[in-house]
């Protein structure tokens, strides 16, 4: 591998900014304002799972943003309406065949909407963006994400003993996974199980179970249970996009910060600040919306049915 | 042993896996979005030659195995055991049949051979990918059959069976490639 040249072929770079001009096309027509936020902040996110990359910043440290979701969230918190970012994220260790350390973000908001309704539009812009032979529509289901783990895996991801999640996790992996916590089991479940067998096409997972509710509402489904009101996104069986009808209350917000600062201490993670700015933004007022992220190097693999993101970004991590 | 790290995982690393040696030959990093990361492994066991996966929290390290390929020329086998002997040192080993295993087939005395060493003794055999072995039986040639694509079984010196083209002969030489069985042409 030659490795001064670039990943991608000039024709997967005119594709991407077609693609990307698709996708300003569609939210200007729509009056959605495209914002620009900052990639560097004095503080991160304290999610378990994503570790952000830290620089110095004249002499204190500062953070590659992991996504654009807090300063968004500041933004609508003032009064900005329905807006949207594509930008660089950056999440540090993601090295993979569909992960690259710096990766290209989608990310918009809509005010007064409810999750099922922004679903509505990623099925709109991804069927719109992504270029389908002539004739061709593409296929989409919708499910939630309790059915669906019924249907491939036999249990109720909620409801099931840990035990026994334990032991189909340990069974699909290796005896390390018998000590698990439920939310991983579950996404290594998910992810070794049902997602090989999810429909092709667009497919939207929702209401997540109550343990994986990263920033997303809490709400009640059909059979009572209590779920966290949060879809994915899935395109030929793999993941695009994660949205929530957005928690908009400060106090659940710090308790769930802080909850993920002490996780951290216990797996032994690199402590982080909370972002107290987001906080006062949720404490002023953050209008009730629905917010949603698209990898889009994701989708340009899949226009180009490649399986790996080093042919759709021009110079992935392993060149640069 | 030094200890890997799943993020050190490559293709070819040897690792002690349940108590035997394996070579990695895929490591694929898997994350949801919002989930723990994991990397699926896919291993071969040298010591039973069979392919396993197993999935790893990535982050998880696995002791690094005594397992060495060395390049060792095959010089000859009193039936129970082959021996083999690295070209610097002169140092002879003893393979015995099931480390020498499907590579028997294709040895040639003088031939240059990878032995895979576990704690310093024989584990596995690898003949070169390429070797040349005369034909000591098969049906008799056909003449002016050269532009036919048929074929037929010859058996080699060594006494592998490979399909050849219909016109080669008893005493002719062939190419073969041991890693898929292959006839790959005549050598004249």
């Amino acid at each position: 591998m030659d490795k001064w040249k670039p990943g991608a072929s000039i024709g997967a770079l005119k594709r991407r900014a077609q693609m990307m001009a698709s996708i300003r096309h569609f939210f200007s027509r729509r009056s959605v304002l495209e914002v620009d936020v900052p990639l560097l902040s004095s503080s991160t996110v304290t999610d378990i799972n994503i570790e952000s990359i830290s620089a110095k910043v004249g002499g204190s440290k500062g953070y590659l943003q992991t996504s654009p979701e807090y300063f968004m969230k500041r933004l609508l918190a003032s009064g900005s309406g329905d807006i949207y970012s594509m930008s660089k994220a950056f999440r540090d260790g993601e090295v993979g065949s569909k992960h690259n350390p710096e990766f290209t973000m989608l990310e918009w908001y809509r005010c007064g909407w409810d999750e099922h309704q922004l679903i509505d539009e990623v099925i709109e812009l991804i069927s719109s963006v992504i270029s389908a032979p002539e004739n061709v529509t593409i296929d989409i289901t919708k499910i939630s994400y309790i059915d669906c783990f019924v249907d491939h895996v036999g249990v109720d991801p909620q409801d099931a003993d840990l035990d026994r999640l334990q032991e189909i996790a340990a069974g699909l992996a290796s005896e390390s996974w018998s000590e698990e916590t439920r939310e991983n089991c579950l996404d290594l479940i998910f992810s070794l199980k049902v997602e090989p067998q999810l429909p092709l096409g667009i497919a939207i997972i929702y209401d997540y179970p109550e343990c994986q509710s990263a920033l997303a509402q809490f709400g009640v489904n059909n059979a009572g249970q209590k779920v966290s009101r949060r879809f994915e996104v899935f395109l030929n069986r793999m993941e695009v996009g994660n949205g929530y009808l957005e928690l908009t209350d400060a106090d659940e917000q710090r308790l769930r910060f802080n909850r993920d600062c002490i996780n951290r201490e216990k797996s032994k993670k690199s402590p982080v600040n909370i972002d107290i700015k987001l906080l006062a933004a949720l404490e002023a007022g953050l209008p009730s919306c629905a917010g949603v992220a698209i990898g889009v190097d994701r989708l340009l693999m899949n226009e180009a049915e490649s399986n790996s993101i080093d042919e759709v970004v021009s110079f992935s991590w392993l060149r640069c | 042993m030094a200890n890997y790290s799943t993020n050190e995982f490559r293709s070819g690393l040897k690792v002690m896996l349940d108590g035997d040696p394996c070579s990695i030959l895929e490591n694929e990093f898997v994350k949801p979005g919002k989930g723990q990361a994991f990397n699926r492994v896919k291993l071969r066991n040298l010591k039973t030659a069979r392919v396993l996966e197993k999935t790893f929290k990535s982050g998880e390290s696995l002791e690094g195995a005594d397992v060495m390929d060395t390049d060792m020329q095959y010089l000859y086998t009193d039936g129970d055991f082959w021996y083999f002997m690295e070209p610097d040192t002169y140092e002879q080993h003893q393979a015995n049949e099931n480390a020498v295993g499907d590579a028997l087939q294709w040895l040639s005395e003088q031939d240059t051979c990878i032995v895979t060493l576990y704690n310093g003794s024989p584990l596995s055999v690898t003949p070169p990918n390429h070797v040349e072995l005369e034909i000591v039986e098969t049906d008799p040639g056909l003449r002016g059959d050269t532009a036919q694509g048929g074929s037929k079984p010859a058996r080699l010196v060594t006494g592998a069976v490979v399909k050849v083209p219909l016109f080669l002969d008893q005493g002719d030489m062939v190419k073969v490639d041991t890693r898929t069985g292959e006839y790959q042409g005549r050598v004249k």
